[in-house]
């Protein structure tokens, strides 16, 4: 929806965490664009069920398909359209009840396979859409409208449950910094593999966490994110699980395991070991 | 003595007792000799032990039902014996191992010693081939008819199993000729003229989807659709083809549905629990208009239900398996070779109104072996959707009617929207839209209103009209009635949703329509209620197909009962 959409009645609220990660994602977008000189129509955004999910509606700049289909069921769609067609570029868009509640199931499948997808997770650690309930990355005790006692489960650990799943690709990222998170949602798209970027991508409606994310030195608050060092090699997993275990959010890449093949590349190499038959060979072979 | 036209033997062990290769080689052999032949098996969801048996009817003409009563049964077990032995006809014979168990002299029974005899041939697992030289025996098959499918079959596996395969034959040949035992012979078989091809209701809707040219095929094991997937991932190999076992039934639906986005002919095929977890997706794609066609192959009962019998429950749940205003187009082969072409159409009907269709099979027929006239590959008609082709800035969900579809890849980019949605796919919430989007839906169901039907008997005020598997006994049942001078006409089609229209008009004149179907609430004839037909449904729900007899006798005490009751018939 390039132009104002008279009919298209969603808007984000002022200072939602998405409107970065909508920018971020057009940049990315359009580079690839000038760098491969591939159109815009071959890039397919499979969007979840959320405030972030309608992305797919407000993105501005040049249009590329997209796929709003069913709550949690971003990944197995995403599926359907690359290995229908491998030539497109597959990027999910969904916030963290989306991907890791309802849709948690799917995660690891699409990790063995190595599906050939990026994922752009937009966590603000509540369901924004349906008014502020609490979501499986919100901390143990967060107050939220669905636990008005406190959250009686643990926050789930994100980055690490991608990297136990066998994700071959992990990045961490935050909403504010547009440029780095372009960056890191472009090298997601080149990844030959299942890759996620998960985005600290605050509701400034229900759960507005800018100032713990950036720290306030004049509260006396430290920021939660920090710069993962320069010298990490993302190809060891046991140093991308440390960061996983280091706690506040750590920005950049984490894991960028290239050594797997991607899940078109498998199907072909078995298809090459197949004897195919021929419409009429299938028929014969029921011959009496 | 009498020639027979009409054969029926049952096979009745334990499962896992291998004798199910028994029934299918005896058919098989039959329909190479040139007669029709079906297979019937029924058996629990555990792979080895508790009761199991396959029946095998052999015709001259072709077969319709499994056939009621047995001429033959061939029993593993005493506890089979007493299962199976009041379904054995008057004249009829029970043939049982003498060595695994005894049995008292009931004039019918004929003990012969499969097992050892099998294995004084040298091959161990000839014991089969015993027990087919004996049935060759009882009905004064020619032996040769025998001993040229042993060859055929297995050739493969070297001469001395086949040696030992024809040893076997004729040592089961002279224990029924020692025996006095006889059946009377078989009339010769009236070869069909065309070109025979024998294979279950599965492997017809694989092999009809293939002949369409399905490109997409995912699925997750389930009885009974299981073999659907599995000829699949065998078959559907190849660039630019992909068959994958998923990790759900929901992976499975939602997947299809991205490839039928991305311009593939897609398929799933699932039994009734993992339908029941599909039916959100089945709402996208019918929201979102995008082609996929969902086998669906009932099994019985609710939630888990009975995962190996069958039954015809499913039906409602076809037509409408998602929440909101749905009405799925649905497909219902009754044989085996409707099995292909219920495939073929399921997919020209998903490309051309663009939309999810269901192919709704039964476990019945998936289990089935049948010989069927071999498909004439080069008069199917394979259809494709309407692609757009034009620059980007297209309405995609512009109007009231059908629109071409834009492919990704190509200019024409829109959002496929499971909600409401504008002509782009945009969401939206406007009343006028909701009403154009909701009309168009249905709007594309008249694009398939060219589904065929049969009839007979057109003039009586009564008609029988099954749906699905039960086409066979009712069509048989329909015969003997005719036969017999009751009036009543005949009615079916394969095409549930939307019915032919010219169908739908004759049922609504009858006075009364009968459907036989298997399950407990009616639900086909409900379905033709609400149409203004009306409709009475003769059920069972036993997890079992109809008898033919069964059928003859409720249709005539129906019809009896509303002679009484002063209605014109
Ligand atoms: C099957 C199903 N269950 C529930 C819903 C209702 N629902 C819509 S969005 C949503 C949660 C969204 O949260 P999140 O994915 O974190 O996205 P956000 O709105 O925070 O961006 C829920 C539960 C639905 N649409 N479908
Ligand atoms: S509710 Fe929260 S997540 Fe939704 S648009 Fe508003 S700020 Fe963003």
């Amino acid at each position: 929806m390039t132009d104002k959409n008279p009919e298209y009645d969603f808007k984000w609220c002022p200072g939602c965490g998405d409107f970065g990660v909508r920018r971020a994602l057009e940049q990315a977008v359009e580079r690839r664009m000038v760098e491969t000189e591939i159109p815009i129509e071959n890039t397919v955004v499979v969007a979840g069920i959320g405030c972030s999910g309608n992305m797919v509606h407000l993105l501005e700049g040049p249009q590329p398909y997209g796929f709003h289909g069913l709550h949690g069921r971003t990944l197995p769609v995403s599926m359907g359209v690359k290995m229908g067609n491998p030539d497109l570029n597959v990027v999910v868009v969904a916030g963290d009840g989306d991907f890791l509640s309802i849709g948690m199931e799917h995660i690891a499948p699409q990790a063995q396979r190595n599906l050939n997808v990026a994922c752009v997770i937009m966590d603000n650690a509540v369901y924004g859409l349906t008014k502020g309930q609490s979501s499986p990355t919100a901390e143990y005790g967060m107050v939220t409208s669905s636990t008005p006692y406190g959250k009686p489960e643990d926050g789930l650990n994100a980055l690490r449950m991608y990297l136990t799943s066998g994700v071959s690709f992990v990045a961490s990222a935050i909403s504010s910094k547009i440029k780095d998170l372009s960056g890191l949602i472009y090298e997601a798209m080149e990844h030959p593999g299942f890759a996620v970027v998960h985005v600290q991508s605050p509701c400034t409606t229900y759960h507005n966490t800018y100032e713990q994310l950036k720290g306030n030195a004049r509260k006396g608050i430290a920021p939660l994110a920090w710069d993962i060092p320069d010298d990490h090699d993302p190809e060891d997993l046991g140093a991308a699980f440390e960061i996983a275990n280091s706690g506040g959010v750590p920005l950049g890449v984490l894991l960028r395991d290239e050594g797997r093949a991607p899940f078109e590349a498998r199907i072909e190499e078995m298809a090459r070991s197949a004897k195919s038959k021929t419409l009429e060979q299938m028929v014969e072979s029921y011959a009496v | 003595m009498e020639k027979k036209n009409d054969f029926v033997v049952r096979f009745a062990g334990e499962g896992g007792q291998g004798f199910l290769t028994a029934a299918v080689g005896f058919a098989t052999a039959n329909n190479q000799a040139g007669y029709h032949t079906q297979t019937f098996a029924t058996f629990p969801s555990q792979i080895m032990g508790g009761p199991t048996w396959m029946q095998a009817r052999i015709s001259t003409s072709p077969v319709l039902s499994r056939g009621d009563d047995l001429d033959v049964l061939v029993t593993f077990n005493r506890e089979n014996y007493d299962l199976h032995k009041d379904e054995v006809k008057d004249g009829g014979v029970i043939i049982y191992d003498s060595e695994a168990f005894q049995l008292e002299d009931d004039s019918k029974s004929l003990g012969v010693p499969f097992d050892r005899l099998g294995k004084s041939t040298g091959n161990p697992r000839a014991a089969n081939m015993v027990v087919m030289g004996t049935l060759a025996g009882l009905v004064d098959m020619p032996q040769e008819t025998l001993q040229e499918f042993n060859r055929k079959r297995f050739s493969r596996y070297g001469d001395k199993v086949v040696q030992a395969n024809g040893k076997a034959l004729d040592l089961g040949r002279e224990a029924a000729k020692a025996s006095g035992f006889r059946l009377g012979q078989l009339n010769d078989p009236v070869r069909p003229e065309y070109d025979q091809i024998m294979l279950n209701g599965n492997d017809a809707i694989c092999l009809g989807a293939a002949a369409v040219g399905v490109e997409f095929f995912i699925g997750y094991p389930i009885s009974p659709a299981t073999t659907i997937l599995v000829w699949m991932e065998n078959n559907l190999v190849g660039s630019g083809k992909f068959a994958y076992q998923a990790s759900s039934e929901i992976e499975s639906i939602t997947s299809a549905i991205g490839a039928g986005y991305a311009g593939k002919k897609a398929m799933t095929a699932t039994a009734g629990p993992g339908f029941s977890l599909m039916s959100e997706g089945i709402g996208l794609a019918w929201m979102a208009e995008i082609p996929v066609v969902i086998a669906a192959v009932q099994r019985g009962g609710p939630a888990t239900g009975l995962p190996t019998k069958t039954e015809q429950s499913d039906l409602l749940m076809a037509l409408n398996p998602a929440h909101g205003d749905v009405r799925l187009p649905v497909i219902a082969p009754g044989t085996v070779e409707e099995c292909f072409y219920a495939a073929v159409q399921a997919f020209n009907w998903a490309e051309r109104y663009q939309g999810p269709v269901i192919l709704l099979s039964e476990h019945a027929l998936s289990e089935r072996q049948q010989n069927i006239r071999k498909p004439d590959l080069s008069s199917l008609t394979v259809e494709n959707r309407r692609v757009y082709t034009g620059g980007n800035g297209y309405q995609r969900y512009d109007g009231f009617e059908l629109s071409p579809m834009p492919i990704p890849g190509t200019p024409g980019s829109y959002v496929a929207n499971a909600s409401e949605h504008d002509g782009m796919g945009d969401t939206t919430h406007l009343p006028q839209r909701h009403i154009q989007m909701t009309e168009r839906r249905f709007s594309k169901l008249k694009l398939l209103e060219d589904g065929v039907y049969e009839s007979d008997g057109t003039d009586s005020a009564v008609a029988l009209m099954p749906w699905g598997g039960s086409k066979g006994p009712a069509f048989d049942a329909y015969r003997q009635l005719a036969q017999s001078g009751v009036d009543i006409g005949w009615y079916y089609t394969m095409y549930l949703n939307p019915l032919p229209p010219a169908l739908l008009e004759e049922l609504r004149a009858k006075e009364l329509v009968l459907v036989p179907e298997l399950n407990y609430l009616g639900q086909f004839s409900s379905v033709l209620r609400s149409l203004g037909v009306r409709a009475e449904s003769i059920t069972q729900y036993t997890g079992l197909p109809f008898k033919v007899g069964d059928l003859v006798r409720i249709v005539s005490e129906r019809i009896g009962v509303r002679k009484g009751e002063g209605v014109a018939v």
